[in-house]
């Protein structure tokens, strides 16, 4: 309602709330996803056991999959709904970029992935790069 | 199953998650420019859209996309895919300037190199997470020996 209510221009809070909305959705999103791919095993070899229809078969068996592409599509109408009332060379930069970092500490915290000091180094370069690029 | 480095195939996969969002976008982008105003009062005229070449190529490309994507996550780790696909905006970018020869500004080239010098810091390394044999690691060998015994 808040939302609706403020002007075509919203205040910086408000801004940062909507771009944080997508990164949060977009963050739990690729990590589930992530999980579940990790859960099901390698799908190269999954193919050339039981074929294409195995390896789909297995995809869309998995239920983290789907906890996945919900908040994958909760992260795409918060993007969308952030669109709507900030201009697109603030979220879309912002929202790339910020991403990539928050993926790797929720990669490590929840993946428990060997996020060594170069894949930091990646992710923050990645994370400037995009800024720049997309800006 | 690799844990160092991988095969030219999971390169290939690594490069089609690159490349195939950002032409998606690209080809959903020029088509939609080209289809007349939708409204809310014509949603047919949407479903329609999704038949038109550049629409239906640029879905296509999406497809692709998600389902390199998943299988480059079956084998490798998460923080190891993502900067190949931030890659896709190096190749995006070097198109618009050497194909369709879009000016690129400095902030721009700057972006590229540091996206670049990302993408090779990650891919120098191993490319998923050693993780130590648990239970299962131990009891599936175990079972073979026994189908074997029986």
């Amino acid at each position: 309602m808040m939302l609706y209510s403020t002007s075509a221009h919203p205040g910086a809070w408000t801004a940062t709330g909507m771009i944080a909305a997508v990164v949060l959705a977009s963050t739990c999103g690729e990590v589930l996803t992530a999980a579940a791919m990790k859960s099901i095993g390698d799908l190269d070899e999954i193919r050339a056991r039981t074929g294409l229809k195995g390896a789909i078969r297995a995809v869309v068996t998995c239920p983290l999959f789907f906890a996945g592409v919900f908040f994958l599509a909760l992260a795409f109408f918060a993007l969308l709904f952030a669109l709507n009332h900030l201009d697109l060379s603030l979220v879309a930069p912002a929202s790339a970029s910020l991403t990539l970092v928050t993926n790797a500490i929720a990669a490590k915290l929840f993946l428990h992935e060997n996020v060594d000091r170069r894949r930091w180094a990646a992710a923050v370069f990645v994370c400037i790069g995009v800024y720049l690029l997309a800006h | 199953m690799p844990h160092g480095r991988l095969k030219p195939r999971q390169y290939l996969i690594l490069g089609l998650v690159s490349i195939c969002a950002p032409l998606g976008d690209t080809c959903l982008s020029r088509g939609m420019t080209h289809m007349p105003a939708i409204t809310l009062a014509h949603p047919g005229s949407l479903i329609a859209a999704v038949f038109t070449p550049w629409i239906a190529t640029g879905i296509a490309l999406l497809i692709g996309f998600f389902a390199s994507y998943l299988t480059a996550l079956s084998w490798a780790d998460l923080t190891y895919v993502l900067p190949a696909t931030a890659f896709g905006n190096v190749i995006v970018a070097l198109l618009s300037k050497f194909w369709l020869h879009e000016p690129v500004s400095l902030a721009r080239w700057a972006g590229i190199v540091l996206i670049t010098l990302g993408v090779g810091f990650v891919a120098q390394g191993p490319s998923l997470t050693e993780r130590p044999a648990g239970p299962h690691a131990a009891a599936a060998p175990a079972l073979t020996e026994e189908e074997h015994a029986r």
